[in-house]
């Protein structure tokens, strides 16, 4: 049997290869706004309030930035299987299941990235803020928007971990094919069955995105910092 | 919204501030009345931005009483302060603007031609689009003063606004502040040069160790200084 060469697989866009790129980006992009939409404010708050118990929030934040994304996976699975708390929803082995698991894992990120770069531009902006009378929702909203800039590099990283995590979305996703099969997934079982040209091919369309993905928010970074400085 | 009374006059009565055993300000009474541009000179650590810090109320004292207008915990809507380093927000001059005008609570409708206005009186209307960061530092200080002004400010506190300026950039925030104070706005500056506190002020206040040596008219101040320490600054020897 021919094998089908690496560059033929790409370029004739083979269904279920675009199936499983399709499938990957649009869990780990989901996964990388919902890190967003919890990571940024929660990083605010943690910039701007003091409390007791704050810095052991910090410190646990920092440490999950290196969660295992198999104990993500396993404790995910556990929650979501037949028998676990949440298994009413049959959740488990879809993608929902897959964006709530990168989600865990991306969020530590996205937090705690926001938090350092929102606590430094607070360190400058504190006393104009003041000066100026500004409430707190309003200093949230400036610090936020002022910061977007190192934010959009946080999400880069959120982004990058997701989409190139193989583990977790293998436990709760189970790699089914033309369901919850991913790039990472799918280039697992390729390379262990021995189809190399397809796990190969697959391996370049993933670094080609993530490049993609980093040119798209380097330029949108440039055209930023000449317009806002 | 705005009542009629004024932030003018501020008093300090007895004001003292105590960091963890060191006296930054002690014992400080003074009143900053209308209508004057008051300037404070001293040494570095003198207390003077503290000084004004506290007027702001950006500080509170940890002994005394500081009123305005008769009135204690009053919030700074109707005093603006320019740091001696202004922190330029990341966007652009006009931007910059707007968000001091939307602070002080400007309608939307009108902050367009506020914006203009202030561009104009700070000679920067050529510039309103570019990012507030790339400015030199004498274009920085005039944004700076000229955010101050968004809130329409009965009070304006400036901390060293032409430290680190070339004569040009001096003269043109000096002619400024000239102008402001024709408005009727108080100013109150620190400064470290005597050329200026004498051209600009219209009563001078010495301070040394976080006490306020002397306080006069600026004549009375330069040519009959009351205090040794006067004298001794006056004279340019270093007041240590």
């Amino acid at each position: 049997m021919p094998e089908a060469s690496i560059i033929d697989l790409i370029l004739s866009a083979d269904p279920a290869l675009v199936q499983i790129v399709k499938l990957s980006l649009a869990v780990s992009l989901t996964a990388a706004a919902c890190a967003a939409l919890i990571g940024v404010p929660l990083g605010a708050v943690l910039a701007l309030t003091r409390f007791p118990g704050r810095p052991a929030i910090v410190v646990v934040l920092n440490a999950l930035m290196g969660l295992p994304p198999v104990v993500a996976g396993l404790t995910v699975y556990l929650l979501l299987s037949r028998s676990g708390p949440l298994g009413s929803f049959g959740l488990l082995f879809t993608p929902p299941a897959m964006i709530i698991v990168q989600t865990i894992l991306v969020t530590p990120i996205v937090a705690a990235l926001a938090r350092q770069t929102i606590d430094d531009l607070w360190v400058e902006y504190r006393d104009e803020l003041a000066a100026m009378n500004v409430g707190p929702l309003r200093r949230v909203a400036t610090l936020v928007r002022d910061a977007r800039l190192s934010l959009v590099t946080a999400l880069l990283a959120g982004f990058g971990r997701a989409v190139a995590e193989v583990g977790a979305v293998m436990i709760v996703g189970g790699n089914i094919d033309g369901f919850t099969r991913t790039m990472t997934t799918a280039i697992a079982l390729e390379t262990s069955k021995g189809d190399l040209p397809l796990a190969m091919s697959l391996g370049l369309v993933l670094i080609a995105i993530v490049i993609v993905v980093n040119a798209l928010a380097w330029s949108v970074r440039r055209i930023d910092e000449r317009l806002a400085g | 919204m705005r009542d009629a009374v004024s932030d003018v006059p501020i008093r300090f009565a007895d004001v003292g501030l105590r960091i963890r055993d060191v006296t930054i300000l002690d014992d400080v009474s003074i009143t900053l009345a209308c209508a004057a541009t008051t300037v404070l000179i001293g040494p570095n650590g003198s207390g003077k931005s503290t000084l004004l810090r506290l007027a702001m109320g950006l500080l509170q004292p940890t002994s005394g009483r500081i009123t305005w207008g008769g009135r204690a915990d009053v919030p700074p809507t109707r005093r603006a302060l320019v740091f001696q380093r202004p922190t330029m927000l990341r966007r652009t001059v006009a931007a910059n603007l707007r968000y001091a005008l939307a602070a002080a609570g400007c309608p939307r409708g009108v902050r367009g031609e506020r914006v203009a206005d202030l561009l104009a009186l700070v000679a920067l209307r050529d510039l309103g689009e570019r990012p507030a960061r790339r400015l030199s530092g004498g274009e920085q200080q005039r944004l700076a003063l000229a955010r101050a002004l968004a809130k329409e400010p009965d009070v304006l506190f400036l901390d060293e606004p032409t430290a680190s300026l070339d004569p040009a950039a001096t003269k043109a925030i000096e002619d400024l502040i000239r102008t402001i104070a024709a408005h009727g706005i108080k100013v109150v500056m620190a400064t470290h040069d005597l050329g200026e506190a004498r051209r600009l002020g219209t009563d001078i206040v010495l301070m040394h160790r976080g006490r306020i040596v002397e306080h006069a008219g600026t004549k009375e101040f330069f040519s009959a200084p009351r205090t040794a320490e006067a004298r001794k600054f006056i004279a340019g020897e270093l007041l240590v």
